[in-house]
């Protein structure tokens, strides 16, 4: 024994000697704040909204994909993002199909002559297949397009941020929120996991149950897994100090919340309803955001909890939601600066080549050079 | 450090006291162990000091735990984090976050710790548990070690002057086991940590600890000096047992003493038995019961289980590569290897509900997987690692009527082997309420049911004590006396020691040896069990044997 303890501590001192906080300087890969990518992808999305047309959704899309191919980090999420692209082609697919279905068939440039099968009165107004035309086929691949980049967005935006690392940059007024969100995203793929253990276990007993017996049989292992579980954790978080800085939640907080709701409530009551006094919108709204943030900083103040490697805002942070606003901005600008192009216009010509939109595509790209891993 | 007076603790619902007027006192900087079969109030006690009992989990206490002069009473958890860190039994369901360093940093983050201090000591737990490779990793790519230092870690960084361990190496194979104690050893020494750890394989820590609380199953409880109450506990370690039956005194606890008073018995033994292992008669290697199952052998057709060429893939990754085995009726053979050496992929993969990349598997001339489930079941059983996974019934007697329905086997069977396995259970109650050694009783009577030729077993010693081991492996002998053959991936080396015929060690995915216990056991330097470290180069694996040899009745 004594003289495996003194190899011990000898091999502590050694390990000790190197500064730590040089380690942290050199093991720790910085990447982007998770909000900067949100804003970008955003902007994005935005600009999808307004696309003329397929080949600048298409542009937009390509960009979003060479931005995540070159930035992401490995994780469960950055895997999903295929899903993503799937999901979109699926969107564009069905968009398609349902065109050909049942979708209003106008226009002279026929591709495929399909018969219109007439259907009986309770359902006038739609028409079974009928004549497909080329026009046609581009507008509904465009529309199609559009949703499918939006989804890509959004993806892009997942795969991206590790959302785990983005509930943690919530204002600490929202700390609970994040926090059960961060515990139901650990618990999610768990329970999967129970559940599939659980249903392969079953057959180990020499069963083939259904209907509701089956139901009981996998559900009844599989709650109570859950539940041991959440005991588990809730004994762990308790033993290391989980709520010892939270001071209760205050009375001027919920007030000021009130106040908000009631302010906001009221303010879009001025803002669309064309009988009550318009000029009362702004200031009431304007009120009620600024008891909302009040009551979020005097919230925050009541948690004093620390975090580890914060997320922290730099010029790459600043660069790459300065784009995502540049973008949407170009996108709402697009139809004063090229009246030309628009959704309508576009089915028929170059199916929606634009330049504003081009260099919204150009733009977006741009984060693939300055938001991979330092 | 930690001090209980006149301690009564008893469970809401509960007829009787789990712990009844205990009081004892854990000095600064001690190791301490605490024993006791199951049930008897292990976890309890480890949850008293830290207030979860009864804060978090109800009941009844009388008395006061005081630690580092805080009363638990008043101070819940939360309030004792930076005096007493806890490590519960299953590291990775007290994980919060997803990555090795926020986990470690978040215990400091609750208490509000400054950022630059924070960075310091996350950076001075992963020196002293060795986790600078692993820092920026997932927490669920870990292996059951790292994840068990992570948890001891994460328990650290609040800097305790206390650390609670409830079983940390039970889920462990041998030489991750020895990791996670030299990190809890290089605590007590370097930083001058008090460690206060439950464990039933105390052929593991015994040598480590400074002192001993035993608890005596009816809420009582006696601390003192490990050698002193070891001399007497209901549950002891084989190097005790050993020294028990060799009249060492004082009694012996760590290998190396052991070894140095050993010198006597290992002449009187070498007398009795030639050294060299091959030409030894196997009755010792042999469990004394299953002996006549080498006439049975000659009788019946000798395999029970043919596997050529077996692969198990998960996309990448070669869980199993291309093994050949043969089980032989009438033997137990015992699965060895570290954590993710593919022993769960072989096994599930020889039941055939498992996936398999490729050879083929028959049991007698069926291959299992093409089987019906309720048919397979007669053939080939498989008791996986969470035994409770196949109950879902309200009582232990539904379960075993489902279980005689299922097997085609006449009314009782279940209820009859399950007496033997853990006699006296209640019939009225619910699975949920057993203990978990009660829980794979019940599993093993359910799958031994229809009475298959080949029963596969994976952990089935995990959470269980010595007595609940003993019988367990009498239930294997018998079932094997019947022309079966049982195929155990175990950890644990004294289990294997007194129960296996044969033992397989994979490493990879591959068959690493492959032999009689004996000569396995004795020639590893991570599997050999005690009492063949202490006598060597003599030949013996288990107390029973020299026991026999020696001819002392127990």
């Amino acid at each position: 024994m004594p003289t495996r303890t003194d190899g011990a501590r000898t091999a502590t001192r050694t390990d000790r000697s190197a500064p730590p906080l040089a380690a942290v300087g050199r093991g720790v890969q910085r990447s982007v704040h998770p909000v900067a990518w949100w804003v970008w992808a955003l902007g994005v999305a935005v600009a999808t909204t307004r696309s003329p047309g397929i080949v600048s959704s298409a542009i937009l899309i390509v960009a979003l994909v060479a931005v995540v191919a070159l930035c992401h980090t490995p994780s469960a999420f950055s895997r999903a993002f295929p899903a993503y692209l799937a999901l979109a082609a699926g969107v564009v697919v069905v968009r398609v199909v349902f065109y050909v279905l049942v979708g209003l068939k106008s226009g002279t440039d026929v591709l495929l002559p399909l018969p219109r099968i007439p259907l009986p009165d309770w359902a006038a107004g739609i028409a079974l297949l009928g004549p497909v035309t080329a026009s046609g086929l581009l507008a509904a691949v465009s529309a199609g397009l559009a949703l499918a980049a939006l989804l890509v967005c959004f993806g892009a935006a997942t795969a991206l941020t590790n959302p785990q690392r983005t509930l943690r940059s919530l204002p600490a007024s929202l700390h609970l929120l994040g926090t059960s969100a961060v515990i139901a995203m650990t618990l999610a793929p768990q329970l999967v996991d129970s559940w599939r253990r659980v249903r392969t276990a079953q057959a180990l007993r020499g069963r083939s149950l259904t209907g509701r017996k089956a139901v009981a049989a996998t559900t009844l292992p599989v709650l109570q897994d859950a539940l041991e579980r959440s005991t588990t954790l809730a004994a762990s978080m308790d033993s290391r100090g989980y709520a010892r800085v939270h001071h209760g939640s205050s009375r001027l907080v919920l007030a000021l919340l009130l106040a908000a709701l009631i302010a906001a409530a009221l303010g879009t009551y001025a803002l669309l309803d064309g009988t009550g006094p318009r000029w009362l919108a702004l200031p009431l709204l304007a009120s009620g955001g600024a008891a909302a943030v009040i009551a979020s900083i005097v919230a925050s103040r009541r948690i004093a909890t620390t975090r580890y490697r914060p997320d922290v805002w730099r010029w790459r942070e600043t660069v790459i939601s300065a784009i995502g606003v540049a973008i949407a901005a170009l996108a709402l600008a697009a139809s004063t600066l090229e009246p030309g192009v628009s959704a309508t216009s576009a089915a028929s010509g170059i199916a929606g080549l634009s330049v504003t939109f081009t260099v919204c595509g150009i733009l977006a790209v741009v984060p693939a050079a300055i938001g991979g891993q330092r | 450090m930690i001090s209980f007076d006149q301690v009564t603790f008893q469970y809401q619902d509960a007829a009787e006291a789990v712990l009844q007027d205990v009081s004892l006192a854990i000095p600064e900087g001690e190791l301490c162990l605490v024993v006791g079969e199951t049930g008897s109030g292990k976890s309890t006690l480890l949850q008293l000091i830290n207030g979860l009992a009864p804060h978090l989990t109800g009941g009844r206490l009388a008395g006061n735990v005081t630690v580092g002069g805080l009363d638990t009473r008043t101070h819940p958890p939360r309030d004792l984090a930076e005096i007493v860190g806890f490590v519960g039994q299953d590291p990775i369901s007290g994980f919060v976050t997803d990555r090795v360093d926020d986990e470690l940093a978040y215990s400091m983050e609750q208490l509000g710790i400054a950022a630059p201090v924070m960075r310091q000591r996350v950076e001075e737990v992963i020196d002293l548990l060795a986790l600078a490779r692993i820092r920026h990793r997932p927490l669920s790519t870990l292996s059951a070690g790292e994840q068990q230092r992570v948890a001891i870690g994460a328990a650290l960084t609040a800097q305790p002057r206390v650390l609670v361990l409830d079983e940390p190496t039970s889920a462990l194979d041998p030489s991750a086991a020895e990791e996670v104690l030299a990190a809890l050893l290089r605590l007590v020494h370097d930083v001058g940590v008090t460690v206060v750890l439950a464990e039933h394989r105390l052929e593991r820590v015994i040598q480590y600890a400074d002192s001993v609380v035993l608890l005596g199953g009816d809420g009582s409880a006696r601390s003192g000096p490990p050698g002193e109450l070891m001399a007497t506990s209901p549950v002891a370690p084989p190097i005790i047992e050993l020294g028990r039956l060799a009249g060492w005194e004082p009694l012996p606890l760590s290998l190396r003493d052991a070894r140095r008073v050993a010198g006597p018995l290992r002449d009187r033994l070498a007398e009795r038995v030639p050294v060299r292992p091959r030409e030894a008669p196997q009755a010792d290697a042999v469990p004394a019961a299953a002996l006549p199952a080498a006439a049975l052998r000659a009788a019946l057709p000798a395999a029970a289980l043919h596997a050529v060429d077996l692969n198990v893939r998960y996309g990448r990754v070669t869980a199993v590569n291309g093994i050949d085995l043969t089980l032989k009726r009438g033997e137990v053979t015992a699965l060895m290897g570290r954590n993710g050496s593919g022993k769960s992929s072989l096994l599930w993969a020889l039941q055939g509900s498992g996936p398999r990349s490729g050879g083929f598997v028959r049991v007698g001339d069926i291959d299992p997987s093409t089987l019906p489930p309720d048919e397979a079941i007669r053939h080939i059983v498989l008791v996986p690692q969470r035994p409770s996974d196949l109950l879902y019934l309200e009582t232990v007697a539904a379960e075993c009527r489902e279980s005689d329905r299922v097997a085609l086997a006449p009314p009782g069977t279940t209820s009859a082997i399950l007496e033997r396995l853990s006699p006296g259970l209640e019939s009225t109650a619910h699975p949920r309420d057993l203990s978990e050694g009660q829980r794979l009783a019940l599993v093993l009577a359910v799958q031994l049911a229809g009475a298959p030729a080949v029963v596969l077993l994976d952990e089935p010693t995990r959470g269980l004590d010595y007595g609940a081991k003993m019988r367990l492996r009498s239930v294997l002998t018998e079932h094997i006396l019947g022309g079966a053959s049982v195929l155990l991936s175990s950890h644990d080396v004294e289990f294997v020691a007194r129960t296996a015929n044969r033992v397989v060690v994979l490493s990879e995915g591959d068959i690493i040896t492959d032999g009689p216990a004996r000569d396995v056991l004795t020639a590893s330097a991570t599997f050999a069990p005690q009492v063949s470290r202490i006598l060597r180069p003599v030949h013996f694996l288990t107390v029973d044997a020299v026991r026999d040899a020696l001819g002392v009745t127990p």
